[in-house]
């Protein structure tokens, strides 16, 4: 198995979302995040003086799927979280060494 | 000071703390529909409207509005820095009656915000208000209620519909359009963040309209008696109505509710001195379906005034104002509506109506592109995209 963890801009979320969901793929937890990237945040000018934006609102997805899928949640995330500017965000795909369903026997 | 201009100053007093309370709970009402990132920027424009309403009110606003006529168009500046306002007066000192209407300008403003939440510059904010306030606010209130040309043909408008909702109303509707759209509107989620902090400003505005109605008969008498009932009449008729069209369409939501309850206000608002309770419940039952009628016909057409300053206050000002010389009966205002038989105050009313819209869109629109043009109305880009709390103020809220 394997896990998916997507840091996205928070407006992509329900296409995301809802493109995950058309291929069947429903689980997923989301949460709001703050981070930055390789730019470092966000630069603005403010009364002449330049002014760093630390730490952007971001949303984590975090999905686990099997193996096979990976690839297949990766590429739908890649395309429907794109705008092609700095800040679209980061995927990282782990293995998963066990999952159990708290509900199940 | 007479006994009766005493006690009518008491109650003026506290009408006009209810109004102020209102202006800053517009903030908190905006506040809540907005992103979470631009939360106090929302909170910050309605502040700063009250701010810069009150200094301009006492510097030439009231003059311009309240001092002597100049053409039926405009007042002059004999009242320049409240000189010869005095404490005399009746039924209440003229210094209140100035800080009465202040109010009323300030929370004028604010409404207006509506129109650019989450993409204004503050500093074009301020110089757009500071215009606006000057050359477009205070000639309506002249026209309406301070000896223009509007009041001596006879149009009618109790405590604000014409002057404050549809001034405020269709100047939004201008300035959205001059402004455009926040960046990703009608592709990705804008929802409001805080829905609670909405029903809080829009329980002071319902609390605060108290004030803002029943303080217009300007004394203790049964005018203001009749005006705070029907004022509560009409916006839980429009409560309920607003409620139930939406509810037919999906959900009962709390924002429809409370949409419903301010549309419901704001049309009873021009008629609250004149119509009796059966004729609110009609005026509040209509505007909760027609204001929720204009919402779906501005998102049918992609405009992006935002907050809905137009569909709720501008929509719900007009009804409110034709339907004074629809409802009128003469035991309480003195004058007959059509249904009354009275057959020329309608008339009258559409006349102001009809002027109003279009000194309010047209002047805000040439307004608002001069601001545009000189010193930009919106933030950057990369602004919008982190949100104003920290773009224009440098705080945030998380």
């Amino acid at each position: 198995m394997k896990k998916i963890d997507a840091i996205i801009r928070p407006e992509k979320l329900d296409r995301v979302s809802d493109a995950l969901n058309e291929k069947g793929h429903y689980a997923m937890t989301v949460s709001d995040v703050h981070g930055r990237g390789e730019q470092r945040g966000i630069r603005l000018q403010f009364r002449g003086k330049e002014v760093m934006v630390d730490l952007i609102p971001k949303i984590k997805v975090e999905i686990v799927v099997d193996a096979a899928d990976a690839e297949e949640v990766v590429a739908i995330i890649k395309d429907k979280a794109y705008t092609g500017e700095n800040g679209d965000g980061r995927i990282f795909v782990y293995d998963i060494d066990k999952s159990i369903q708290i509900r199940a026997e | 000071m007479e006994t009766d201009i005493m006690i009518n100053s008491a109650f003026i007093l506290i009408c006009t703390a209810l109004v102020m309370l209102m202006a800053l709970g517009v903030g908190f009402f905006y506040g809540g529909l907005v992103r979470k990132k631009n939360l106090i920027s929302m909170l910050t424009l309605s502040f700063v409207s009250v701010a810069l309403v009150s200094i301009q009110w006492v510097v030439c606003g009231y003059s311009l509005a309240f001092g002597p006529d100049i053409g039926g168009i405009i007042g002059n500046l004999d009242y320049c820095m409240l000189q010869g306002v005095e404490m005399s007066g009746d039924p209440v000192p003229d210094m209140l009656f100035m800080m009465f209407q202040l109010s009323f300008a300030a929370i004028t403003l604010a409404i207006i915000t509506s129109a650019v939440a989450e993409r204004i510059k503050l500093s074009s904010f301020i110089i757009f208000g500071l215009l606006w306030t000057t050359f477009i606010y205070d000639p309506l209130a002249h026209w309406v209620w301070g000896g223009g040309w509007a009041q001596t043909l006879g149009v009618l408008d109790f405590a604000g519909g014409i002057v404050v909702h549809i001034g405020a109303g269709f100047a939004a509707l201008a300035l959205a359009l001059v402004i455009g759209a926040r960046l990703g509107f009608g592709e990705h989620n804008l929802e409001p963040h805080n829905i609670p902090l909405t029903l809080l400003g829009g329980a002071l505005l319902w609390f605060g309209w108290f004030g803002f109605n029943a303080g217009s008969a300007l004394a203790v008498n049964e005018v203001a008696i009749n005006a705070f009932v029907v004022t509560n009449i009409s916006a839980a008729a429009g409560a309920l109505s607003w409620m139930f069209a939406a509810w037919v369409h999906g959900k009962p939501s709390s924002l429809s509710m409370i949409s419903g309850a301010i549309a419901g206000l704001g049309a009873i608002t021009p008629a609250a001195g004149f119509v009796g309770p059966v004729a609110a419940v009609c005026i509040g039952t209509i505007s909760g379906i027609l204001c929720y009628g204009a919402l779906l016909f501005r998102l049918e057409h992609n405009w992006d005034e935002s907050l809905d300053a137009w569909a709720i206050h501008g929509v719900g000002g007009v009804w409110g104002s034709l339907s004074l010389g629809l409802f009128a009966i003469p035991a309480i205002g003195g004058i007959s509506g059509l249904i009354a038989g009275g057959y020329s105050q309608i008339v009258l009313q559409l006349i102001g109506v009809v002027a109003a819209i279009a000194f309010a869109f047209c002047g805000t629109f040439i307004l608002a592109k001069a601001v545009d043009m000189v010193f930009g109305l919106r933030v950057t880009k990369d602004e919008e995209y982190v949100g104003l709390d920290i773009s224009q103020h440098g705080e945030t809220m998380s």
